[in-house]
């Protein structure tokens, strides 16, 4: 697999009705993906099911053959301390690049002290060339997938 | 017991037939000498204007439906110069599907005449207050019951629909006794007056519904809640509009006002005319217009006819409620709906024809959903644009139908699928 800097995001259309969401894990977990992060935006009529998994791939797969919709967006992801302030600290660097947020989830990992965020930004190359400017490490898809 | 013109209203079999032959021969001579349509059909058919000399000739003309009169928009079946008339109406619909019907000054007095008859046999006289709740507008209900309304002598309250509120205001202040609206906005108007605790205000002793299929529980609800007798009424744009037929003290039926609108019933499949009492689509020839002098026209409604003696004391034949269609036409909250129409919108907006219409009837009034499928082309994985897109569709489905549905999106390949046609339409309605 080749190592990206950016992130497979997929985004699963979710129809407002009972037990739908249930239905979209357990097609994953029949197909034996494992869920590093996960978000949900919904509307009053719809949701928007928002993961990262350790095999993107068999996930859209999957998926797709459940008849699903479904659609990858490249978001970037941060390492940063499990400390008062890390976050506002990227955030801030953004902002003074003028690289605006879509939106954001974050995730606590195994590893001690440490959170991962996920981001989706409007500029990806810029927010990268930021980040790096400020020392601010993005992990690549390998060490994400294989969390 | 009243009548508007009695003369008329209660004539012999005899008379009415002669009547109508002699109307009927001058109206097909009027429409063969100015609508292509007629003049080509009839040349096919290899019938003249002469062959037709009574009643009996009429199913030698041939039959007209809705779709010409849509391909003709707007002219095509005008049989009188611009100059002569005075008004059009239009049915719901596309601006492509819309259908525009004209009157002359005559046209419009004969519909107001029409309507004229269903109040008085309502009970209207010229000392009611005559509530007309309908839309004023390209719909003909609110200007049909507003002519009629002037030709009984009854003071008129043009309050169009909507606004609740101020409709029960009127009602109170100025004594409404007659109320004119489609049966469903009548039970609102019902609940609404008992929610503001004015029922013992409430002046009204009688109600013509029509624009939509109401059932008879809900008739005695609505007479019930309102203290009133409520009656049906029945029309078409395509024919005048509302007072086609109308329903009398008796309630079992509409009287058809067949000196000026020939009803037949036919075969939907096979156009051939049934026997009196048969069920099938009910057709209408119009026999005095000037300007769209219709001839044939399928309804589309089905229905039975009866000219079994009624106590009322009018000779003209009844149509009992239609009891279906035999197209795919919707009447939701009194608006024509065709599925087509919704196809078109979604094929616009980019959204594959794949939706489901369901339909059912909560507290009297019609509830509207279109299901659609979502798709990997128009699916974002931003909420903002999903919205867009869903709001855009509304937008041109309320512009395209004239009222908003719920617009719900679901999974791909979830509408119900019957030996791979999918079901386009649940009416959950029991009426």
């Amino acid at each position: 697999m080749t190592i990206t800097m950016t992130i497979d995001q997929i985004s699963v259309f979710v129809e407002n009705k009972p037990g739908r969401l249930a239905e979209i894990t357990e097609i994953l977990g029949a197909a034996d993906i494992d869920l590093r992060a996960m978000s949900i935006a919904d509307t009053a009529d719809f949701g928007i099911l928002r993961i990262i998994v350790s095999e993107p791939d068999r996930a859209l797969e999957a998926l797709k053959s459940a008849n699903c919709v479904v659609s990858v967006t490249q978001v970037l992801a941060v390492a940063i301390e499990d400390a008062p302030g890390s976050l506002a600290k990227i955030l801030r660097i953004l902002a003074d690049a003028d690289v605006s947020v879509e939106y954001l989830y974050a995730f606590i990992t195994h590893t001690e002290g440490h959170a991962y965020v996920i981001l989706r930004v409007e500029d990806t190359g810029r927010a990268t060339e930021v980040f790096a400017e400020h020392g601010v490490k993005t992990a690549d898809s390998h060490e994400i997938y294989d969390l | 017991m009243s009548y508007y013109q009695a003369e008329i209203e209660r004539a012999s079999y005899e008379t009415m037939r002669e009547l109508q032959g002699e109307r009927l021969v001058k109206t097909v001579k009027h429409a063969y000498d100015n609508i292509a349509y007629y003049r080509e059909k009839m040349k096919e058919k290899g019938v003249e204007p002469g062959d037709i000399r009574s009643v009996d000739d009429l199913r030698k003309l041939p039959l007209l439906s809705k779709e010409y009169l849509r391909d003709a928009y707007p002219y095509g079946f005008l049989a009188r110069p611009l100059s002569e008339c005075v008004r059009i109406q239009s049915t719901s619909g596309t601006t492509g599907k819309r259908v525009v019907a004209f009157y002359t000054q005559h046209d419009i007095d004969l519909w107001d005449e029409c309507c004229a008859r269903a109040i008085v046999a309502a009970g209207g006289t010229n000392e009611d207050v005559v509530h007309v709740s309908y839309g004023y507008g390209l719909f003909t209900g609110g200007p049909g019951l507003n002519g009629g309304s002037h030709k009984v002598g009854s003071l008129t309250l043009p309050m169009s629909s909507g606004n609740t509120e101020r409709q029960i205001q009127f009602m109170v202040d100025l004594e409404s006794t007659i109320l004119c609206c489609t049966p469903s906005y009548a039970a609102f108007l019902a609940e609404s007056i008992q929610s503001m605790g004015v029922r013992d205000q409430i002046k009204l002793k009688a109600g013509i519904f029509g624009a939509e299929a109401w059932s008879e529980e809900m008739r005695r609800d609505i007479e019930k809640n309102l203290g009133i007798r409520a009656y049906d009424i029945y029309g078409l744009t395509e024919i005048s509009g509302p007072g086609v037929s109308f329903e009398c003290a008796e309630q079992t039926g509409m009287h058809v006002n067949e000196d000026h609108f020939i009803p037949e019933i036919i075969d939907p499949d096979t156009g051939e005319v049934l026997p009196l009492g048969e069920k099938g689509e009910l057709v209408f020839s119009c026999i005095t217009k000037e300007a769209f002098p219709l001839l044939r026209y399928r309804t589309r409604d089905i229905c039975v006819l009866t000219r079994e003696k009624c106590s009322c004391g009018r000779t003209l034949v009844k149509m009992f409620k239609p009891m279906g269609r035999s197209d795919d036409m919707l009447i939701i909250r009194g608006v024509n709906v065709f599925p087509s129409q919704i196809e078109t919108v979604l094929m616009n907006a980019g959204y594959p024809a794949n939706y489901q219409i369901i339909v059912d009837r909560v507290n009297y009034t019609d509830t509207f959903e279109v299901q659609v499928e979502m798709t990997p082309e128009m699916f974002s994985d931003e909420v903002k644009e999903l919205s867009e897109r869903e709001n855009e569709l509304l937008t041109s489905m309320r512009a395209m139908l004239g009222i908003s549905p719920k617009v719900t999106l679901v999974n791909p390949r979830s509408i119900a699928r019957s030996e791979g046609k999918a079901v386009r339409v649940i009416d959950k309605r029991k009426i």
